[in-house]
């Protein structure tokens, strides 16, 4: 499907042309006091979701600035990852009555990885809930563990968080991505900030024809206004609600809706929210659903590029990472003020929040109206995640930490 | 121009935000915030947050002014925030007390709102700040321009800044430095006057490296007396 290729090992130089030769060169000495110390990082994935894609990215980059880094992943049966999904959801505030088997399944699963995975490095940093449970098997006192938890926390299901709330405190330090996506805890807590990569598939720059072949392949008229929504067909992510605000756009500008992303293909629900967005579509050839591959970075790349507008207006939202995609690429954003989504839009500066579905749609004929308007936010919008949400900010806050933790300054 | 005794000694900041126990939903519980954070939060929400954001021109200041704004819905309460420039503190203690009391004014001219709930809460958070130098040092103006040039963000914040809460004076480390040790006084001055709020650290970097490129070319023509021969 993809038919451009990029290396996955980007040098490290290769960013100075994006975000400037001076950061490189503060990323290289604070990494100095770090050469050749451990590092383990642990999760439960190696390829999908956002941790493993910011590990792939991080670890190398780490390993270039002279640092003995390595990324393990957890194993588990199907036992384990249905009990940690359910605690996943559980975290996130669905409904969830744990049975004592659940926890003895999670702790069964934990004593076999302790077993198989070295421990010992001089930083570990263990990533979200499902390895959360090693810190029990921490033999060398003099390490520093680390949680960094990507979820949110702040809906927790009580019965999920009281048993982790067992583990999380014998660490030395937990990052969460939001202050309100934390926890009251005894040790200290950090924000890091989840971050994308500037010269990814996802988010490298484009050549304009192959952004045109995208557009001519799902039938988008690149004349018109492109209002664009990439996220998964989730209820959580309000499809229909983003089909009614188009419909209202719709009686003041000639344009088209384009709602693109995964998840129906392999979960019935997501099939259902397909079929519900369907309906709501109605036949209407001027708006595209299009049901993309689980990876289709040069995709969603192109079509962001193409866009008008880029809209996120999810009920309930993590971090909203696709955000910062569509303000890396300058584009005008109108978003739910919902989880870490205001921290990338900053109401009036680099995007315009919206709290319903007609807020959202006069926000974007607003927007509509004014292109400089919209041009300011889009610069805007990409300055920020320039200095605040690239993966090599996320390095440097690693690094500052592991200074920090080890005393090494 | 003499080369100064002391060289200019280039730094790399980096700033882990630690996340506070400490929230406020409205008004009153922000004084209580304001009142009793610590001093590392203060410098968050203003110093630090500023050099984040730095590349908003028009309207951003600090975090309480934004959260007055955006979250509280009190636009009147957001300007008075906004007017505090940082650059008239020499001490943490100074711009608490000032945060407090145009908080504590508007209350007791609106008290109607003192507890009413904001969209969202504000979250005290706290800076832990890591210096190390950057291997970088400059004894003349020429050395000096170049490291200007090649610092990151962070580092140019750190000594454009933050220094005055450092030094305990109202300049700046860049500004200090070419007073005492080049004797240029008036270079100091006019750099000490770039406005942060209304440029972003680019935009004030490279007015700081113009002003320091005249002021190579005046030594210069001094070096150089002989007339030029007529084209």
């Amino acid at each position: 499907m993809s038919t451009l290729q990029i290396p996955s090992r980007i040098p490290l130089d290769d960013y100075s042309s994006v975000i400037g030769a001076g950061e490189i060169a503060e990323l290289r000495t604070l990494a100095r006091p770090l050469a050749d110390r451990e590092v383990i990082m642990i999760n439960s994935t190696a390829v999908g979701g956002g941790v493993a894609e910011i590990l792939n990215r991080l670890v190398p980059l780490a390993e270039e600035l002279g640092i003995k880094i390595r990324w393990e992943v957890m194993m588990g049966g199907e036992d384990f990852f249905e009990v940690t999904k359910s605690f996943h959801n559980a975290l996130h505030g669905a409904p969830y009555h744990p049975e004592i088997r659940h926890f003895e399944i999670f702790r069964e699963y934990t004593e076999k990885n302790a077993k198989r995975l070295p421990l010992d490095a001089e930083f570990m940093v263990i990533h979200d809930p499902q390895p959360c449970g090693l810190i029990s098997y921490r033999e060398k006192k003099n390490n520093h563990w680390t949680w960094r938890c990507h979820i949110d926390l702040s809906h927790s299901n009580p019965a999920v968080w009281n048993f982790l709330a067992e583990f999380v405190p014998c660490y030395d330090a937990a990052i969460f991505s939001s202050p309100q996506f934390a926890k009251q805890l005894p040790i200290p807590q950090y924000l890091f900030y989840p971050a994308i990569d500037p010269l990814s598939e996802k988010n490298r720059e484009l050549p304009p024809e192959f952004i045109l072949d995208v557009l001519a392949r799902y039938g988008i008229d690149h004349l018109r206004p492109i209002l664009t929504q990439i996220s998964r067909f989730d209820r959580l992510k309000d499809p229909v609600g983003v089909i009614r605000a188009y419909r209202i756009v719709r009686r003041y500008f000639d344009c088209q809706l384009v709602l693109a992303g995964g998840g129906a293909s392999d979960d019935p629900e997501g099939a259902a929210v397909l079929m519900e967005a369907q309906a709501a579509a109605d036949g209407d050839p001027d708006i595209k659903l299009l049901e993309l591959p689980a990876w289709a970075p040069l995709e969603v790349n192109a079509l962001q590029r193409a866009s008008t507008i880029v809209i996120q207006k999810s009920l309930r939202e993590g971090f909203g990472l696709t955000v910062s995609e569509a303000l890396w690429k300058r584009k005008p954003v109108v978003a739910s003020a919902v989880g870490g989504i205001p921290t990338q839009i900053i109401h009036k500066h680099t995007g315009l929040l919206a709290h319903s579905v007609e807020g959202t749609a006069y926000q974007i004929r607003f927007l509509l109206s004014h292109p400089e308007i919209a041009g300011r936010l889009g610069e805007q919008g990409h300055l920020h995640v320039k200095e605040n949400f690239l993966i090599t900010q996320n390095l440097k806050l690693y690094l500052t930490l592991f200074l920090q933790l080890g005393k090494l300054l | 121009m003499d080369p100064g005794e002391t060289p200019f000694k280039f730094f790399t900041v980096t700033y882990l935000t630690r996340i506070g126990n400490q929230s406020a939903g409205n008004l009153e519980e922000l004084l209580t915030g304001l009142d009793q954070c610590s001093d590392a939060s203060i410098f968050h929400h203003t110093f630090q947050t500023l050099s984040d954001h730095h590349f908003l021109t028009e309207g951003f200041s600090n975090d309480f002014a934004q959260w007055a704004l955006a979250e509280a819905n009190r636009d009147a309460l957001a300007e008075h925030f906004a007017a505090l420039d940082i650059r008239d503190y020499t001490s943490i203690a100074a711009l608490r007390d000032d945060l407090c009391r145009v908080l504590r004014d508007f209350i007791a001219q609106n008290p109607a709102f003192s507890r009413q709930e904001a969209l969202d809460r504000f979250y005290f958070c706290e800076s832990v700040e890591v210096t190390t130098p950057f291997g970088l040092q400059a004894r003349t103006l020429d050395e000096f321009r170049d490291g200007v040039a090649s610092i990151s963000h962070a580092s140019f914040h750190f000594h454009f800044v933050s220094s005055r809460l450092r030094l305990q004076l109202g300049t700046n480390d860049f500004s200090h430095w070419l007073a005492t040790s080049l004797g240029l006084t008036t270079l100091a001055d006019t750099m000490n006057r770039i406005d942060i709020y209304t440029n972003t650290l680019d935009s004030a970097r490279a007015k700081i490296i113009r002003l320091v490129d005249r002021e190579r070319r005046k030594h210069e023509h001094v070096a150089d007396p002989q007339p030029h021969p007529a084209r």
